[in-house]
């Protein structure tokens, strides 16, 4: 006969239920200090944010993987330095959203403010809407995709990672860009210094199409965008150039 | 940084509370500029009237017999409506400059925040809320307004280094960020004959737009002017008799958010300052594009 002694071990209290954050009621920093406090995320796997209206910093600083939605619109630096958290906001976000993200997932339903993603390193950030001026500037490894367009200077000293935008591209795209991969489904208003139009390899379709997998996007193809990236001229002074300085 | 908000009703119903929406915007951006606070507001513009709204560092002393005195010299009963450090003085439309000039002479401590058929302009040192307060802000009623929080970076924090300032009859500018070539461009504007309160950067972007327009330009033009010779950053919100209007520098750093319904078109430096609007739920709220002009007007 065998006997199991598993049936006699404690179940392991999880709050499947989500904790709720007000944050018309609880100041900001209660909710960042509780995400931060979490000892181990399979205790406490969900959590809600309500009545953001534009706080700035909301769940920013995330290190563990539980899910934070955000019921609103958010202000400056929303799920910034983000490590394996996968925050959702219900709504619009400001300036930053997810500035030097590490790893985990940001989706942000409505439209995000300049620089979105910036200097991330990790990661995935989706924008659903559109995202303004230098979305992914000096990006070092996340990939960002924009199911509307990009505003100016997007991608401005990219160093590495990818850069998806289902829209248009505005002014200086990739301007001074170093590695990071750039796919554009719609017009590019222009390039910037050293940033030109790419070849698609099978390679680079593979890639695009494993990216828009996690972004849970299915109504487009990776054959519709075109890659941009560096023309590498950049990267070492050039004698010609001398008179310039 | 600098908070700047704005907001044009198209909905008359709102008329009543125009001061107190737009005080509580200015105050929701506090953290962008505690050291002082301006508001223009725009209304009760009354037929062949006009306003004058002047600052004394001595209200007690210069406010009192200003209407006894000035109707002396205009020939017309002016009415003066102080509050706090401010007053407003009513006067004839057609006497506004000659009124203009004698409240200076009679008053040499005054100074003139604007004048025009509807527009009243405050401005003071202190916290947003204590500059709502002291001017009772809140209980404003009219068509529009603009409203400024400062965090002085270039100029001291003084009432006349404040904004809105004024650029001509009705009109007045805020501005978040900084010009780099203001010195300058001053210089050049006092050749012209143009005087300077302040060393205030947005006192110049002020005095540019009454020069352009003094010269013969409408604002719209003045503002696509400003592209070509101002150079740094700036989100500008300029109020008119009518309406009011944005501008961002083409690099737009400096945030801008509008949401419009079919009561409002709202304009703040975050959207912070919007969040508790009626009806913001179902507003349209976008971003600004840079080097664009965007008016509304009645």
């Amino acid at each position: 006969m065998n006997v199991s002694n598993v049936a006699t071990a404690p179940a392991r209290a999880v709050n499947y239920a989500p904790r709720v954050f007000d944050l018309a009621a609880t100041p900001l920093r209660e909710l960042n200090l509780a995400l931060h406090q979490i000892a181990d995320a399979a205790d406490e796997p969900a959590w809600e944010v309500v009545n953001p209206k534009g706080s700035h910093a909301v769940a920013a600083g995330v290190d563990k993987p539980v899910a934070v939605e955000v019921r609103g619109s958010v202000g400056y630096y929303c799920g910034g330095m983000n490590d394996g958290g996968e925050i959702t906001v219900h709504g619009s976000a400001g300036p930053g959203v997810g500035e030097n993200m590490m790893s985990g997932k940001i989706v942000v339903k409505g439209d995000a403010s300049q620089y979105a993603g910036a200097t991330g390193r990790g990661g995935l950030l989706v924008i659903e809407g559109n995202a303004s001026s230098r979305c992914g500037i000096s990006m070092k490894g996340i990939d960002i995709v924009v199911r509307g367009n990009v505003g100016h200077m997007s991608a401005f000293m990219a160093q590495s990672g990818n850069l998806v935008v289902l829209g248009d591209a505005g002014d200086a795209l990739g301007d001074s860009i170093y590695e990071a991969k750039l796919f554009v489904r719609g017009s590019v208003k222009s390039l910037g210094a050293d940033c030109i139009k790419k070849k698609m390899h099978p390679k680079h379709l593979a890639r695009l199409q494993a990216i828009l997998d996690r972004a849970g996007i299915t109504d487009v193809k990776p054959e519709e965008f075109t890659r941009y990236g560096s023309a590498r001229t950049l990267y070492n002074f050039n004698i010609d150039n001398a008179d310039a300085y | 940084m600098c908070g700047i908000v704005g907001l044009f009703l198209k909905d008359k119903s709102l008329e009543p509370q125009l001061g107190a929406l737009l005080s509580e915007m200015l105050v929701l951006l506090t953290d962008r500029g505690p050291d002082s606070a301006g508001i223009a507001i725009y209304g009760g513009a009354k037929e062949g009237r006009a306003k004058i709204t002047i600052q004394s560092p001595s209200p007690a002393r210069d406010f009192p017999k200003l209407a006894v005195e000035l109707e002396k010299e205009i020939g017309a009963r002016p009415t003066v409506t102080v509050k706090s450090t401010h007053a407003v003085v009513e006067v004839p439309a057609d006497k506004v400059g000659e009124a203009r000039e004698v409240i200076l002479a009679l008053r040499p401590d005054v100074r003139i925040m604007g004048s025009g058929e509807a527009v009243e302009i405050y401005k003071e040192v202190g916290l947003p809320e204590a500059v709502a307060k002291r001017f009772d802000l809140s209980a404003m009623t009219g068509t529009h307004g603009i409203g400024h929080t400062r965090m002085a970076t270039e100029s001291a924090v003084t009432t006349m280094g404040a904004h809105p300032f004024s650029t001509g009859p009705d009109q007045c500018l805020v501005h978040n960020g900084s010009l780099s070539n203001h010195n300058n461009l001053r210089r050049e504007l006092k050749r012209e004959g143009m005087s300077f309160e302040t060393e205030n950067d947005t006192e110049v972007a002020a005095a540019y737009l009454s020069s352009k327009i003094a010269h013969g330009q409408n604002l719209g033009e003045a503002l696509e002017s400003g592209l070509k010779d101002l150079d740094g950053f700036y989100t500008f919100v300029v109020g008119t008799k009518n309406g009011f209007g944005v501008l961002r520098d083409p690099i737009a750093c400096k945030p801008a958010v509008l949401a419009e319904t079919d009561r409002y078109v709202a304009f703040g430096s975050e959207y912070r300052a919007l969040a508790n609007l009626p009806g913001i739920e179902d507003a349209k709220v976008w971003e600004p594009e840079p080097s664009t002009v965007y008016f509304w007007e009645h």
